[in-house]
């Protein structure tokens, strides 16, 4: 489902058409929707009540905002529900580093056999 | 050169996130916590069917129907059930009036809270630094900025919504619509006119119209 970052502009196209209806895009790149998904699966398969994700995500937004972090919306959102499923001990921090070095190894693996040339095509986001 | 800098810095933060993100749902379906099927329905329903002409239903049917138009102000969360948009993150709706002396308009100071099940996700302005705290400060000057002047003689009101209790703004019927069907008022009623940053515009007569 989650398409490659470095598509997100194109595979924008298709989705344009029924979120853009009354104001714009609802998600930016595709992993920012896996990204909500998550959230929102795991709030109503009764791992955590919304309100622990909602008040965690608001303190990651304050915590960067008196920083001066210049994360985008959805970098906090990601951050705040690593944290929560650490927190509520779904997971561990070291599974997920594990993971997402398994997968960043399952990307390249990808990159070689069908991406040879988007690979260096990173258009610049579009806000 | 700087910019250049912070540009592919961006780019790096955007492509970790992507990986980071991929990783953790593998990883959550491999624990049996979530299942593929149910992510894919949460994004698809989000994306495609849940959005601001709910709301815009809500609206016509409050401008047509006075005895709903009472229960949506007394009980928004049930009101809009009734039209079957109901909401699973367990916050409240409260529907506020605007009226020729009262001008309501809605933010989340805190983070992003809002009445998805009527609205969808908020526009990307809704969630940044500035409107969410220059609104409750200036809230004349903002709305300035979105094209709305509102009277010296309408009071605004700032609405700040929470894990809670989620507002969403029951714009002004444009004159001009008295004759209109609700199906017919839909498609006047905007997303930004029902956070309370814009107003209802009268529909433009036909070009060529008598």
């Amino acid at each position: 489902m989650a398409g490659r970052v470095d598509q997100h502009i194109t595979d924008m196209d298709e989705r344009i058409a029924l979120p853009r209806k009354n104001g714009e895009l609802v998600f930016e790149a595709p992993w920012e929707a896996l990204a909500f998904g998550l959230a929102v699966a795991l709030s109503e398969g009764g791992l955590y009540s919304w309100r622990d994700f909602s008040q965690g995500l608001a303190t990651e937004i304050a915590t960067a905002e008196q920083e001066g972090i210049t994360s985008s919306y959805y970098e906090r959102w990601l951050a705040s529900l690593e944290k929560l499923i650490i927190a509520k001990g779904l997971i561990t921090g070291e599974e997920l580093d594990t993971w997402t070095a398994k997968q960043a190894l399952d990307d390249e693996h990808d990159d070689h056999h069908h991406h040879h040339d988007d690979h260096h095509h990173h258009d610049p986001h579009i806000h | 050169m700087t910019h250049e800098h912070h540009a592919s810095e961006h780019i790096e933060a955007e492509m970790d996130a992507a990986l980071r993100t991929k990783a953790l749902e593998a990883l959550l379906v491999e624990k049996g916590l979530i299942t593929t099927d149910a992510l894919d329905e949460i994004v698809r329903l989000y994306e495609q069917d849940i959005g601001p002409l709910n709301g815009a239903r809500v609206v016509a049917k409050a401008w047509t129907d006075p005895a709903y138009k009472q229960r949506l102000l007394q009980d928004g969360t049930a009101a809009v059930a009734e039209l079957g948009f109901t909401g699973r993150q367990g916050a409240e709706m409260v529907i506020l009036e605007n009226t020729p002396t009262v001008h309501n308009v809605v933010v989340c100071t805190l983070c992003s809270c809002y009445p998805w099940p009527i609205l969808g996700l908020p526009p990307t302005w809704y969630k940044s630094f500035a409107y969410r705290s220059r609104v409750v400060r200036e809230p004349r000057a903002v709305l300035r900025e979105f094209g709305l002047e509102v009277p010296e003689s309408t009071e605004i009101r700032v609405w700040d919504s929470n894990s809670e209790v989620r507002y969403m703004v029951l714009p002004e019927r444009p004159a001009g619509t008295e004759h209109f069907a609700e199906e017919e008022l839909i498609p006047l009623v905007t997303r930004d006119t029902m956070i309370g940053v814009s107003t209802v515009d009268a529909p433009q007569p036909l070009a060529g119209g008598e």
